[in-house]
């Protein structure tokens, strides 16, 4: 079933053309990468995705409803969750604080208590930190803390745009055998990364984006061995 | 000595805490929008002649709880109509956009007044002499501080465990990724408008009681200094606004005390430049704790 629909999407940014009319699907229970180099126009497709800027033209449509020109506020309701590049935890909140406020929408009070034993049963560090202010937690640990904010509003799609940036490898490592775990309780994920080869390496499907279009699409594995994007985005071996 | 300086400390304690319910709105309106709200000294001037005319035809106790709701409704829709539509604007454009709000109401407040002073009423038991030890004062001086302390543990009650609390922090961060989390930008900076005027009506109420009569351009004064107070305690701190208008209050009333009155508001304001040059984020600014 197609989850997500974004038919050709168009973003302008003050007379630039961000996205050129980009069109793709991502299906329930799938994970799907979109890879590119810097500015090619992936974040600015979460963030017309997630309501935070508009789009010019085209159209997003999830599960059945179109949603292009919801503000951000009612696409969480939708359950749409974003985790934002470079993290963007609540530094000046508890840890506690931030996985209560990514479930901000939802009144099942009791049922929040158990997302937050769950997140804490998922990243153990997190409760150790539970009452420490997020600026203080390390790069890796707010990365966490960024997902664990995002899965306490329940989404039905996670969107993530580049976890991995700015990490130890030791660390990028645990966020990919993440997100694999999310997929395999069936949430469907849509990421961003530059670190094309793990982003391949765990998706069912990839879109490779060039200056606001996608240029080639594929399976996960389809891609990893297309020499365009060997050559481009996965080093010559 | 002591006995000579009793009324002066009193009245500084006094005048601090009216001070800081003014401040607090400076602050958390900054720590939301980054926006100095030029027109909050006004929305405290009308609060003084709302209370002027509706005392003309009700009961004291009964006006004041109307002059809170209308201060209220005041803050907010200034809020709305000058400060809303600009939330994408240069903050340079919401910072004129607020002088513009504040020559308004003092004009609004000339013409409906026609520049004459006007009696403020006299506030039943607040206004009431009382004397402790060698000081005669009024009840007001003892009242204000003790309000004071007791709204602002409130407030900082709410901010730190309530969920629209929590929500104003978040905003207060990072505007953009709160929306990401549901959070209704506009309802919170509504709510901290709300806020901001509601402590503002309480402390015009405080202290007007001081005084015989209300003019357009009385609230300038108190509303700059709680503007200084609140950079001294560090924009953004409750606690900080707070701490430094009760210094800034106490200092002035010394300073008289000390026979120097001429130069007591020049204090405050030279207070402001020595912060500005020396420690501009103020005795409680922003830490920055975040990794990057």
């Amino acid at each position: 079933m197609i989850m997500l629909k974004v038919t050709d999407l168009k973003v302008n940014y003050g007379g630039i053309e961000a996205l050129k009319g980009i069109s793709f699907d991502v299906r329930q229970g799938q994970i799907v990468s979109l890879i590119g180099a810097n500015g090619a126009g992936k974040s600015t497709t979460l963030r017309a995705i997630s309501g935070l800027v508009n789009p010019s033209s085209g159209s997003i449509n999830f599960m059945g409803r179109d949603i292009t020109s919801f503000n951000s506020q009612k696409i969480v309701a939708e359950g749409v969750a974003l985790v934002p590049e470079g993290r963007r935890v609540f530094s000046n909140l508890t840890v506690k604080e931030n996985l209560k406020i990514g479930a901000y929408l939802r009144k099942d009070k009791d049922e929040i208590e158990e997302g937050i034993k769950d997140i804490y049963r998922r990243f153990p560090r997190l409760r150790e930190r539970e009452w420490q202010l997020a600026g203080t937690l390390s790069g890796g640990e707010q990365q966490m803390l960024a997902v664990g904010r995002a899965m306490m509003a329940k989404p039905k799609l996670l969107m993530m745009d580049e976890p991995s940036l700015g990490l130890a490898p030791l660390v990028v490592k645990d966020i990919f055998s993440i997100i694999r775990d999310l997929k395999s309780e069936g949430i469907t994920i849509l990421l961003i990364e530059q670190n094309a080869n793990a982003a391949l390496r765990c998706a069912d499907f990839g879109f490779v984006m060039e200056t606001g279009r996608i240029t080639i699409t594929g399976s996960g594995p389809e891609l990893l061995v297309n020499k365009a994007v060997k050559d481009a985005y996965l080093g010559s071996n | 000595m002591f006995d000579k300086m009793l009324p002066y400390l009193l009245s500084g304690i006094s005048v601090g805490g009216q001070y800081a319910l003014i401040a607090v709105g400076y602050t958390m309106v900054y720590g939301i929008l980054r926006l100095i709200n030029f027109a909050h000294g006004d929305i405290f001037t009308a609060a003084g002649f709302f209370m002027v005319y509706i005392a003309a035809s009700l009961p004291v106790q009964a006006a004041i709880p109307l002059v809170v709701v209308l201060t209220v409704a005041l803050g907010y829709l200034v809020e709305r109509v000058a400060y809303k539509p600009l939330r994408t604007a240069p903050r340079m454009s919401v910072m004129i956009s607020a002088i513009g709000v504040s020559y308004l109401l003092q004009n609004l407040m000339w013409y409906v007044t026609g520049g004459l002073a006007k009696q403020y009423p006299t506030i039943p038991f607040i206004s009431n002499s009382i004397t402790i030890g060698t000081a005669t004062t009024k009840v007001v001086t003892l009242v204000t501080p003790l309000l004071t302390i007791l709204l602002v543990i409130a407030l900082v009650t709410v901010i730190q465990k309530t969920k629209i609390g929590m929500a104003m922090r978040a905003v207060s961060k990072d505007f953009e990724t709160a929306q990401l989390m549901g959070i209704k930008i506009n309802s919170v900076i509504s709510t901290t408008f709300i806020i901001g005027s509601l402590l503002a009506s309480i402390g015009s109420v405080l202290y007007f009681s001081n005084y015989t009569s209300v003019t357009p351009t009385v609230g300038a004064m108190p509303g700059l200094k709680a503007f200084v107070a609140a950079v001294f305690g560090g924009i953004g701190s409750i606690p900080g606004a707070v701490i430094g208008a009760f210094i800034i209050g106490i200092c002035e009333n010394i300073i008289k005390a000390l026979g120097y009155t001429t130069f007591s508001d020049a204090f405050t304001f030279a207070l402001l430049i020595v912060i500005l040059l020396f420690k501009p984020t103020g005795l409680f600014g922003e830490k920055t704790s975040e990794k990057v």
